[in-house]
């Protein structure tokens, strides 16, 4: 509130003035930032040892990146500012238009693989359906299920991708060790997830905030490290390869004689595999959505957000607070062992190298991002920030302008890392910035996400 | 109409102690069956803390609290408990809990103790409706059969919605905020939060409510409603208040018995009218030194 | 006895690291309750800053004295760490400054992805070995084969921690700058309407963890002898955990648990498993925060009503 009161003081009347000092005053910021880190560029010469490399055209990038960022930024806030009175009460979401958006998207995700073999081609359509499709819908399965604990029980976990590891690993374990198909590994693999997070859960149900997101990365971390030193089990840094893809219903997706295609007497292609495994992924992420939604409306979800809201409350209405968290806790985690689950078999080989930390940031960030305990805001936010990062990998034509060299692929994390931030600052409270009620008398009014707590655990 | 003939709740030798720190020092007192019991006494006097353990949220350095839900346990069934390990135990009347031994939200869940708070703590986020409807989690909870039989949408748990939602609407009419039941309830005036959390604490069906301060900041014709809100939970619903309160009027209107503390120590307890001439709380209310009051005291024998 | 002798040595000089980048979580977390995610890839960005200008003097302008050299490195890395960090504070915690919870949280693990990324991109990804520097060692004892020895690498990092911390004790706790950050450790409101600079305490108090970080960032440069951009996360957790462990919000605290881990690392190497150290580091921080929230030295909490 002080900082918004603090800007409109003195605008100088030439908003073209002020962007031009303003920018001087960033791109000298950058200057300063720029220098120590990118002027010179540390590298090995042939006799091993360290020279430094000029590379100053890099700070002159910086610096006139933000220049020109600051100038316009000032320009359009200000071209913007006449209509300052924004922040009016929501338009009451019309149900109506709510449902026919999900219905449109839900038949554009139907039809994607098709719309994507028609625009794309056959062998185009593979990366448009598994880089792309599949690996959105994995993001947005574990956004949908991280959202169970962050979002509505307001349980801070910066540790979710032990789950993911736990499905994949037990699915590869499982497939490995007793030749289970995946069909039996998956509703296993979800199993074993939820009841690791009712034993991780239960530790840690006393703590509070950045506590409980410290110990939930610290448990994250220490399962990884386990994976990756637990060689005879586990076979640590190198994976477990040869996990048994899924089946249509018995039929593998191969070029043998009782392959799908075989089958069905069509002509074998990999495209096959890929189509079924997408639609397989987004019957996984529906089904999470379903159950959430549903779970909502029932006692359980409305004490997980009553959680998230005051738990002292909660306690004095006769809810067992423990059993509410660790029921989140464990569907969260059930939810990341079914997203592990599939990982494992879409890829067919894991290792712990994908189970780091930035996963459960990468993950957390989605859920945060797209508005807490919103479904489909986290749709919207794994959907940006995985395909917008993913598209990186086509902008092939940059090399034409900055050399050879520049591989934009390279900044795909970057570029995560400061989307993160500039989301938070322009949207503290994500992109979906208000609860639909779970029960109304007359009318479902949203409520503002300034009244939402986003919960003390 | 006083106290003796039923207590509901009997508080023994309640003593608190936070570290160096004596809060509460062996006071006893009882809440009678179908009354309005106050306990007032100056700021930092422990009667926050005395409700904390009432409703398990602290837990007693020692003493008992011994509560009997539908009729008055006989002392046999007190001491067998007492002497058992267990937390609750079926009388003859009903059930008899001793509520030092137990969790906060299952003194609420099963001894049937609700409360409000001095810095009211609604669902804010929540609507009025949804504030209602959770504090009928446990009963819902069954309905849902653990949730099992409500995710498949059977029958059973949405009627069991429906009553609660039906019970809600009646604390809705009774507190006239049925206007605003889909609003949130972080966005009400500071009048109505209080009253509803009042209504919150009702829709757990208690037979014991806690008042913590619940006229504090309320403007004379929202006091009012609140004391006729007040005598109606006791007398319609057969709910036994116990309340803290600043608001004298309030509590010389409708408590049946007031008990007063000072200092972590109970140093009055009686009707409203005895109480109000007791010379040692008029000498905690005004701050008079200990020897004025022996001759107030001296003054009143003669 | 020898080889205890000598993993103890060696603790003592890891955990006086661990203490430099632990004071940075501790301060930020006492002034405005935030866990600064990004602090662990700020002390990762000043080892980088440390190289790069360690080379450009020593290589470039061929400067002869060892001594000026990791002297002025010293101060340009304090200096220019803290640029970053201002900076840091500024535009990505500021704007969020009284806003909910979790969107500092999140700013801070953007600004973490985006500061480790930021130097694999202009650096490259391969470790850079850094020409050894007081490579010298000191040997205290030798029996039965086995020396017990004290480099000068590491008697400059327990010599330059001790120097510094003294220094910083003394702002914390004898200039206005310390009052000040006191006084918005208890009430930030109050604060401000008594006249103290509120979001200039804070920019400092960001900036002074930061230079810290910076002479840890050159210490462990000197002590590993070898820079990589993945060096900011499992430190900077290794410092956080010093920091619960000592007590979050308290200064000794933060030094204490950086000795406490230090030694618990190294000697958890040398007797158990080098493997599985991380683990070790990461059990002490679950098991602190969950059976000791308040840590050693730090004022527990009680739940409010």
């Amino acid at each position: 509130m002080a900082a918004a009161a603090t800007e409109p003081r003195s605008l100088p009347a030439n908003p073209l003035a002020r962007g031009l000092k303003e920018g001087l005053g960033a791109a000298l910021l950058a200057f300063g930032l720029a220098v120590p880190i990118l002027a010179l560029r540390t590298e090995q010469n042939i006799s091993n040892q360290l020279v430094l490399q000029p590379r100053w055209h890099y700070v002159g990038f910086a610096v006139l990146a933000a220049f020109l960022g600051r100038l316009l930024f000032v320009l359009a806030t200000s071209a913007a500012a006449p209509r300052r009175p924004k922040a009016a009460a929501p338009a009451a979401f019309p149900a109506g238009a709510a449902r026919a958006l999900s219905i449109l998207g839900l038949l554009l995700l139907l039809l994607y693989p098709v719309l994507a073999l028609a625009i794309a081609g056959r062998a185009g359509a593979v990366k448009w359906i598994d880089n792309f499709g599949v690996q959105i819908l994995i993001y947005i399965m574990l956004g949908w299920g991280l959202n169970i604990v962050v979002g509505l029980a307001g349980l801070l976990d910066l540790g979710y991708v032990a789950f993911y590891a736990v499905g994949a690993y037990s699915t590869a374990l499982l497939a490995q060790n007793f030749g289970l198909s995946f069909w039996l590994c998956l509703p296993l693999a979800g199993i074993l997830a939820a009841f690791w997070g009712i034993l991780l859960g239960f530790p840690v149900l006393r703590l509070r905030g950045d506590y409980l997101a410290i110990v939930t990365l610290a448990f994250g971390e220490i399962i990884r490290l386990v994976l990756i030193n637990w060689v005879p089990v586990t076979n640590g840094y190198a994976g477990i390869s040869g996990i048994p893809r899924p089946t249509f219903f018995g039929l593998p997706f191969n070029a043998s004689d009782s392959g799908f295609a075989a089958f069905f007497g069509i002509e074998f292609s990999p495209l096959h595999r890929i189509i079924f495994l997408f639609y397989v992924i987004l019957a996984l992420a529906l089904i999470t959505n379903w159950v959430t939604l549903r779970l909502r409306r029932l006692p359980i979800g409305r004490a997980w957000e009553a959680l998230r809201e005051d738990e002292i409350a909660c306690r004095a209405l006769g809810i067992n607070t423990t059993n509410t968290k660790l029921t989140a806790f464990a569907m969260g985690a059930g939810f990341g062992g079914f997203a592990g689950s599939f990982f494992a078999a879409r890829q067919g080989f894991i290792s712990p190298e994908s189970f780091t930390f930035m996963e459960s940031a990468v993950v957390l960030a989605i859920a945060v991002l797209g508005g807490m305990g919103s479904q489909i805001g986290v749709a919207i936010a794994a959907a940006v920030m995985i395909g917008g990062t993913e598209i990186l990998r086509e902008l092939e034509w940059l090399k034409q302008i900055f050399g050879s060299a520049f591989d934009p692929a390279q900044y795909r994390m970057l570029l995560f890392g400061l989307a993160m931030v500039l989301v938070m600052v322009w949207k503290p409270r994500g992109l979906v910035s208000f609860r639909r009620p779970s029960i109304f008398l007359r009318e479902a009014r949203p409520v503002r996400a300034d009244m939402v707590k986003e919960g003390s655990g | 109409m006083s106290a003796p003939a039923a207590p509901l709740l009997t508080v023994e030798h309640l003593t608190m102690r936070f570290g160096g720190l004596l809060a509460i020092d062996d006071v006893s007192f009882t809440a009678a069956r179908g009354g309005i019991t106050a306990l007032i006494g100056p700021n930092g006097a422990g009667k926050t803390t005395v409700f904390n353990c009432i409703t398990g949220f602290y837990k007693p350095t020692s003493g008992r609290l011994t509560l009997s839900r539908g009729g008055a346990a006989s002392p046999a069934d007190i001491d067998a408990l007492t002497a058992s390990s267990r937390r609750s135990r079926k009388t003859a009347a009903g059930a008899v809990y001793l509520l030092e031994r137990m969790p906060d939200h299952e003194i609420a869940a099963h001894a049937k103790v609700a409360r409000t708070f001095q810095n009211i703590r609604l669902f804010p986020g929540m609507t009025v409706l949804e504030n209602l409807i959770v504090a009928q989690h446990n009963e819902l909870m069954l309905a849902s059969g653990l949730t099992v039989l409500g995710l498949l949408g059977l029958r059973r748990y949405r009627d069991a919605e429906a009553a609660a939602v039906a019970r809600a609407q009646f604390w809705l009419d009774k507190i006239a905020l049925t206007a605003r039941a889909d609003d949130a309830a972080g966005a009400l005036p500071y009048g109505d939060q209080r009253r509803l959390e009042i209504a919150r604490a009702m829709c757990s069906g208690p037979d014991l409510l806690c008042l913590d301060e619940p006229a504090a900041g309320l403007n004379p014709r929202e006091s009012s409603d609140l004391k006729a809100l007040l005598k109606s939970i006791r007398s319609d619903h057969g709910t036994s208040i116990l309340l803290i309160e600043h608001d004298m009027s309030v509590v010389m209107e409708i408590s049946d018995h007031v008990v007063v503390l000072e200092y972590g120590r109970k140093i009055s307890d009686g009707p409203p009218e005895r109480v109000r001439n007791d010379p040692k709380v008029i000498a905690a209310y005004l701050g008079v030194e200990d020897e004025e009051v022996a001759k107030v005291e001296a003054e009143i024998a003669r | 006895m020898e080889y205890l002798l000598q993993q103890i040595i060696n603790g003592v000089t890891l955990g006086s690291i661990y203490g430099l980048i632990a004071i940075g979580y501790t301060m930020v977390f006492g002034i405005i309750g935030m866990v600064n995610f990004a602090h662990g890839d700020v002390f990762m960005l000043s080892t980088f800053i440390a190289l790069i200008f360690l080379l450009l003097l020593t290589q470039v302008l061929g400067l002869g004295s060892l001594a000026i050299a990791l002297f002025i490195v010293l101060i340009l890395a304090m200096l220019l760490t803290s640029l970053w960090a201002w900076a840091i504070e500024r535009l990505a915690y500021r704007p969020l400054r009284g806003s909910f919870r979790l969107a500092p949280l999140i700013s801070a693990i953007g600004m973490s992805i985006f500061l480790s990324n930021l130097v694999q991109v202009t650096q490259g990804p391969r470790n850079k070995p850094v020409p050894s520097i007081l490579g010298e060692v000191i040997t205290l004892s030798e029996r039965e084969g086995y020396s017990v020895t004290l480099s000068y690498r590491q008697i400059l990092i327990v010599v330059v921690t001790g120097v510094l911390l003294l220094a910083f004790w003394y702002i914390v706790q004898k200039t206005s700058l310390g009052r000040a950050q006191r006084a918005c450790e208890q009430d930030r409101r109050m604060a401000a309407l008594l006249g103290v600079d509120v979001d200039r305490t804070i920019s400092l108090t960001f900036v002074i963890g930061a230079a810290l970080a910076a002479v840890a960032g050159l210490l462990f440069m000197i002590y590993y002898g070898v820079v990589n951009f993945n060096d900011g996360f499992v430190p900077g957790v290794k410092a956080f955990t010093a920091a619960v462990l000592g007590g979050i919000g308290s200064l000794p605290g933060a030094v204490l648990g950086g000795l406490l881990i230090g030694l618990i690392e190294t000697l958890w190497s040398a007797y158990f498993s080098i493997d599985y150290k991380d683990v070790a580091t990461f059990s002490i921080l679950a098991v602190t925060l969950v059976f000791l929230p308040s840590g050693l030295l730090g004022k527990p909490e009680v739940e409010k009503v």
